[in-house]
């Protein structure tokens, strides 16, 4: 079967990083993966079983101390010793983050491939390798394929639903080289841990509140339900003229732009200056008690309710199908 | 220090902006066309230097006629000269492409510091600075937040997926910038003036330092193969609520693949 290199992210503390589970999903759908990881010390049993249980029937480790300190670079470098191990591979996949995004852009470069950013869905038609995009907040969607021989795609970050097959890996060990025209990293400053939510005009859920929370003090369900969908805060201008939320979160023509794959709008009538902050966004979900409000014209669901009573449900139902 | 600033022309966000069902190319008659906001914040770094070390900032852009507004703006902000790249033979380049192209036109600019927007608004893609870098075989430095150029060498803070990181590279190198990284200046009027007597130097496939680049053919890297826009949004489903509703929202998103 075709075998598909899929550059895997680890966390600081070198545990599999959540755009894993989607990318090896996505790469059992039309090949057999081989998990290419770079790391700065060896890999530990934990993550190859768990790898293994993600579907890869490969591990490729890429190790050494340069990992640490060089930027972007020892993931090309990985890649390409993957490929000398598994010459046969016909697809690389990796998450459409700012480091593997780069990573495979310049393999890319190196091999001559054909590269496709952020896609959204993977098939193999008539053994092409075909990729969706979504542009423009969805708008349009686009189908495109590599002319060469092989592909190199990048996954926008969510959650992909599929089925995986267990594996034992087999594991290839390669030591890490320093490369170098590499720019270095002086220090790693991990994230604030925190009310710091997802970047408003980059997240891919957010969720935004108006008027119709009442009060500051109400308005928190907002970030409840953003926390549980690992979204970013937003709100009406109506709700930060009334002080609930800060000239930060404004979502509208005189805010924030937003293109999210879901916008929630709790409370929200949608004023046509708020509809033009956030009509490109993929699905629109919106709970008013008007039934009459302009939000539901754009909405691909809608409930006719009090956010107080439905949000509540509904965050109860997000945690109990999260387990 | 020669400091070479890209510049990409896009359809303004606020207008109406669609693709061509045909190609798949972005439509440019339909809106207005603007200087992408990010190249303006990655010109003012570049800017920056030029106020306040000896610095010459060329901007680089590479697309049709049309871009030549661009290079107006960014030299009316305060830009030394242009390249603007621009020939038919080059519509519809792929990633691949216009990496090659902006890498030739660049070895005929001994530059020490390319600087460019982390992602454009209309492709978004944000890989032609990393894919430049690989072709010249030199470091990049990029989506920063924060910059400091020195005289051998760039540092920065660069945002990624588990927070940031604090790294530099020795010059010559690529960067790019976030909308975090500086606030563009507004051309002065004396600026807007002095900018039609700065030099624009047009550059095509005949041109000496592009003629290891070729045309855009059917052997691209990459191929759209259908195009196909979403009717404009109409509701969709509208319940009243009947106690179950935050339930059926979950359902919903479920199924659409959102939780």
């Amino acid at each position: 079967m075709t075998k598909i290199l899929v550059l895997i992210e680890l966390t600081t503390e070198g545990l599999l990083a959540n755009t894993s589970k989607s990318l090896l999903i996505v790469a059992q759908s039309i090949g057999e993966p081989v998990a290419v990881v770079a790391t700065s010390a060896a890999l530990s049993n934990q993550v190859v079983s768990e790898l293994g249980a993600l579907g890869a029937g490969y591990v490729h480790v890429y190790a050494g101390e340069s990992v640490l300190t060089e930027l972007v670079s020892p993931c090309v470098s990985a890649l390409d010793s993957a490929l000398e191990t598994h010459a046969d591979a016909v697809v690389v996949l990796a998450s459409n983050s700012i480091d593997s995004r780069e990573a495979v852009a310049r393999f890319a470069v190196r091999h001559n491939t054909g590269l496709l950013t952020d896609v959204v869905a993977v098939a193999k038609e008539d053994d092409v390798i075909v990729a969706t995009h979504s542009v423009f907040g969805g708008i349009f969607t686009v189908r495109a394929q590599a002319r060469t021989s092989m592909t190199v795609l990048t996954l926008r970050q969510g959650a992909i639903e599929g089925s995986v097959e267990s594996r034992t890996p087999e594991v290839s060990t390669v030591a890490a080289l320093a490369s170098p025209t590499s720019a270095v990293i002086e220090e790693v400053i991990e994230r604030a841990s925190g009310p710091v939510g997802p970047d408003l005009a980059t997240s891919r859920v957010v969720v935004a509140g108006g008027r119709g929370l009442g009060d500051q003090e109400r308005f928190a369900l907002v970030a409840d339900l953003a926390s549980a969908l690992d979204g970013a805060v937003g709100a009406s201008r109506a709700a930060v003229d009334a002080g609930f939320a800060p000239q930060s979160a404004q979502v509208g023509q005189t805010g924030t732009t937003v293109s999210p794959e879901l916008y929630v709008a709790l409370g929200i009538s949608g004023a046509i200056q708020h509809r033009a902050g956030m009509q490109m966004s993929q699905t629109v979900v919106a709970i008013n008690t008007d039934p009459s409000a302009p939000i539901f014209d754009v909405a691909d669901f809608g409930v006719v309710g009090d956010v107080f009573k439905v949000v509540p449900q509904l965050l109860h139902a997000l945690a109990k199908r999260q387990g | 220090m020669k400091i070479v600033v890209l510049v990409k022309q896009v359809p303004d966000t606020w207008g109406q902006r669609a693709l061509d069902l045909q190609t798949g190319r972005i439509d440019r008659v339909l809106g207005e066309n603007v200087v992408d906001e990010i190249n303006e914040r990655a010109l003012e770094v570049g800017l920056i230097q030029q106020d306040t070390m000896e610095a010459e900032v060329i901007v680089l852009t590479m697309g049709p006629g049309s871009a030549s507004d661009a290079i107006k703006k960014s030299l009316a902000m305060g830009a030394d000269s242009a390249i603007h790249i621009n020939d038919d033979l080059l519509v519809g380049a792929d990633y691949m492409r216009t990496a090659q192209t902006i890498a030739a036109a660049l070895k005929s600019v001994p530059f020490d510091l390319l600087i460019a927007g982390d992602k454009s608004t209309d492709g978004g893609g944000g890989v032609i600075p990393a894919m430049v870098s690989e072709i010249l075989g030199i470091p990049h430095l990029t989506h920063l937040d924060s910059v400091t150029i020195e005289a051998s060498k760039v540092s920065g803070e660069r945002s990624n997926n588990n927070g940031s990181v604090r790294a530099h590279a020795t010059l010559p190198a690529v960067i790019s910038v976030t909308e975090r990284s500086a606030e563009p200046r507004y051309p002065t009027f004396r600026g807007i003036m002095k900018a039609k007597k700065k030099p624009v130097i047009s550059e095509n496939l005949s041109s000496i330092s592009l003629d290891s680049v070729s045309p855009v053919s059917d052997n691209e890297t990459t191929a759209v193969l259908t195009v196909e826009a979403r009717a404009e949004r109409i509701g969709g489903i509208k319940i009243i609520d009947e106690g179950d509703a935050g339930n059926k929202i979950a359902e919903f998103l479920a199924l659409n693949r959102l939780i």
